[in-house]
């Protein structure tokens, strides 16, 4: 990104920062967090201690950063190289992104950069100017992708309360200011387990490493009747659900099973991964020393805000998450596809001066296919 | 010598142990306290010939465990005033201190732990005498702080206790994918219930029997302490390790060599990978070199992350599991038997 781009996007997120300081605010327990913040072109200032929400708005005026961070976990020396920070516990935390949960690219709303000749184009498989295939994917504003985001989510949110017996009101949700969702699980029992624990909790959640002999299907003698029922509890109900679609369904389907064998139905079972398992990213949940994007943050990635969702079937994340402002500003746009913003629809723009409301210029400039004139 | 003889055995405070229970989970008595109270002394033990059985029985103990296989009971020794196996259990632990053999140690530990798990198991089944069932449930929660309900003939605990227990095995039954898992609670059977301890149990053993004082040598001790000594020479194990790199790592290369994009987690493997196996930062950056977003300065900065020169953690090389998991395990028979990467081509001889 060039200097001039850095100073605009500085300049209107510090603004964007200065007039929403209501939205940004440190956890309720700040001597514990660790904090970090990135500027534009620039590296990673992590092990900072905030106390209040005035330090945190504090740092934001002061060091114009281009994302903001706080940790899950509570430290009791949050300031301190890792090692010396002594880990107390982390609230869990689950990411769901839309970029996991696509088998492959959707046609309109992704663009390619050629790593070699640095062209932008429309999806294709090669670059249309060198034929390279070094490319790079980005994704625009995708309804679809937001869409089945939110189903993932939802799934989610039912196997962290009836499985893992959380209760529904210390689960809350986060946009991510891209294109995911961010899930925190509060005051729960697993605020205290480690970082291979909380990989088997993934593993679980994904529908990962599960064997015949789980679903009633044993190496020998097996039965229709130990296989999955529609009432049970857990992965074998929703496995029900799933195998056989209706009840009536059950014999038919069960026999099938049966007269597959069992390595048949452990490699479906490793299928159904893809069909069932929730689409969680389990590095994220798995690293308990990680520092999230703040709530209230700006996301360099789109200049979209992380943002706390209240009911999420109503979230429009393109139109309530975007909080900058609507002065027109000059650019020079290369977006050969179109997107949409706060219902406003853009592009393509090929490689030409537009004029644009900020909150486009702003998105264009995050995604790399637009710069200040 | 009594004095010399301070075995620092925890007790179960709340629990009232009588003589049943001791010779159940003998660890759990305060040792020099229970010879004491007894009106013994260790010295008897090397020069009583009365209690030579005693020190034979020991013996044989620690011989038995360390073949793997786990001591037999026999209720009829302990009825008497003299109770065998209790008696047995604490000389097999001064003849293992004496001996500072710490392969030993472990299988013995193991052993005993494996023997309790048993005698756990039938108490948590208890039908006829609810007391046995409290007291296995009672040992599980203070020993390892593993709350257990029984609920008609099913056990439950908690996913995160059943979380930090079971992740110490490697067997697939235990993920938690494969358990009946319901309102944050693991369903288990008796038996599961105990084998989930087995490791701490071992564990509990093990660091009671370490952190013990060794006393000096009892006269009539030498010749036991030398065979055991002898013994453990047996065990040790010496292996040689091949140049081959698992499949794993072979196609992390490939798929970098090809210019292909190799995910975080493939680039986090090999780059631990190498690392742990003692090359140098300059020597796996320009590996990286062909992906499509290289940039020498990051690689180099990572590199150096993992390498722990910049930061303060040595990053290690992920689980064949975790591989796994991240679609980037292609096993060959020779993986069959391990359990992370590193230990490819590593064999006994």
């Amino acid at each position: 990104m060039n200097a001039k781009d850095i100073t605009f996007l500085e300049d209107t997120f510090k603004k964007f920062y200065f007039e929403h300081f209501e939205l940004l605010h440190v956890p309720n327990d700040p001597n514990q967090r660790e904090f970090g913040y990135q500027k534009f072109n620039g590296g990673m200032n992590r092990h900072i201690s905030l106390k209040s929400d005035k330090e945190l708005h504090l740092l934001l005026m002061q060091n114009k950063p281009s994302d903001v961070y706080c940790s899950n976990a509570r430290y009791m020396f949050p300031s301190l190289p890792m090692s010396e920070k002594d880990w107390q516990n982390a609230e869990l935390i689950f990411d769901i992104d839309a970029k996991d949960l696509r088998k492959e690219h959707p046609k309109n709303n992704t663009l390619i950069k050629c790593s070699d000749c640095n062209e932008i184009s429309a999806l294709g498989d090669s670059c249309p100017n060198c034929q390279s295939t070094k490319l790079s994917f980005t994704t625009l504003t995708c309804d679809d992708c937001i869409k089945s985001t939110k189903d993932e989510v939802l799934k989610l949110n039912k196997i962290l309360v009836d499985d893992l017996g959380i209760n529904e009101e210390n689960i809350k949700i986060f946009f991510s200011g891209n294109e995911g969702f961010h899930i925190y699980v509060h005051k729960s029992e697993y605020e205290s387990v480690g970082s291979r624990e909380r990989a088997e909790l993934s593993d679980y959640i994904m529908f990962r490493g599960g064997i015949p002999e789980t679903f009633g299907f044993k190496k020998f003698n097996t039965n229709k009747s130990s296989l999955p029922k529609f009432d049970d509890v857990g992965w074998n109900g929703r496995l029900a659900k799933h195998l056989y679609g209706i009840k009536s369904n059950r014999s038919k389907i069960s026999q099938e099973i049966l007269s597959g064998g069992y390595a048949l139905f452990q490699k479906k079972l490793e299928d159904f991964r893809d069909s069932i398992g929730i689409k969680i990213d389990p590095n994220v949940t798995q690293d308990i020393h990680r520092i999230f994007r703040l709530p209230g943050s700006i996301n360099s990635k789109s200049g979209l805000t992380k943002i706390f969702v209240e009911d999420l079937k109503k979230f429009d994340p393109y139109i309530d998450a975007c909080f900058i402002d609507d002065e027109e500003i000059e650019v020079a746009a290369n977006c050969p596809i179109e997107f949409s913003l706060k219902k406003k629809k853009f592009g393509p723009f090929n490689n030409e001066q537009v004029s644009v409301p900020k909150f486009a210029a702003v998105y264009m400039m995050c995604k790399g296919i637009a710069s200040s004139v | 010598m009594i004095a010399i003889f301070k075995l620092s055995w925890y007790t179960i405070v709340m629990v009232n142990l009588g003589n049943d229970e001791i010779v159940k989970y003998p660890f759990l008595a305060e040792a020099g306290k229970y010879l004491s109270d007894k009106g013994f002394s260790l010295d008897q033990f090397g020069t009583d010939p009365d209690l030579k059985k005693i020190v034979d029985n020991a013996f044989e103990r620690i011989i038995t465990s360390s073949e793997g296989r786990i001591f037999k009971s026999d209720p009829l020794s302990n009825n008497s005033a003299l109770p065998l196996e209790i008696f047995s259990f604490l000389i097999a632990v001064i003849l293992l201190k004496l001996s500072g053999m710490n392969t030993l140690i472990r299988r013995f530990s193991l052993a005993e732990a494996r023997r309790a798990e048993k005698f756990l198991e039938k108490d948590l089944m208890n039908h006829q005498d609810a007391t046995k069932t409290k007291l296995s449930l009672q040992i599980l929660q203070e020993l390892f702080s593993v709350t257990v309900e029984k609920i008609d003939e099913e056990f439950t605990i908690s996913v995160s206790d059943y979380l930090k227990h079971s992740i110490n095995f490697h067997e697939r039954e235990w993920k938690l994918i494969n358990r009946k898992v319901t309102n944050g609670k693991v369903h288990l059977t008796p038996h599961e219930t105990v084998r989930l301890v087995r490791k701490e149990l071992d564990r509990h053993i093990y660091t009671k029997i370490n952190s013990s004082s060794t006393p000096e040598m009892i006269i009539g001790f030498e010749t036991y302490v030398d065979k055991l000594k002898q013994l453990a020479k047996k065990f040790e194990v010496k292996t040689v390790e091949s140049k081959e790199f698992p499949p794993c790592i072979k196609h992390a290369i490939d798929v970098l060599e090809k210019g292909e994009n190799l995910p975080h987690s493939g680039r986090f493997l090999l780059a631990t990978f190498l690392l742990n196996k003692g090359q140098t930062v300059e020597q796996i950056a320009p590996l990286f070199k062909n992906a499509p977003d290289y940039n020498p300065k990051v690689t180099i900065y990572q590199l150096n992350q993992l390498s722990g020169i910049s930061g303060t953690t040595e990053y290690k090389s992920p689980s064949c599991e975790k591989v796994k998991g991240q679609n980037l395990c292609f096993p060959v028979p020779a993986c069959d038997t391990i359990i992370n990467p590193l230990q490819f081509g590593r064999k006994r001889v």
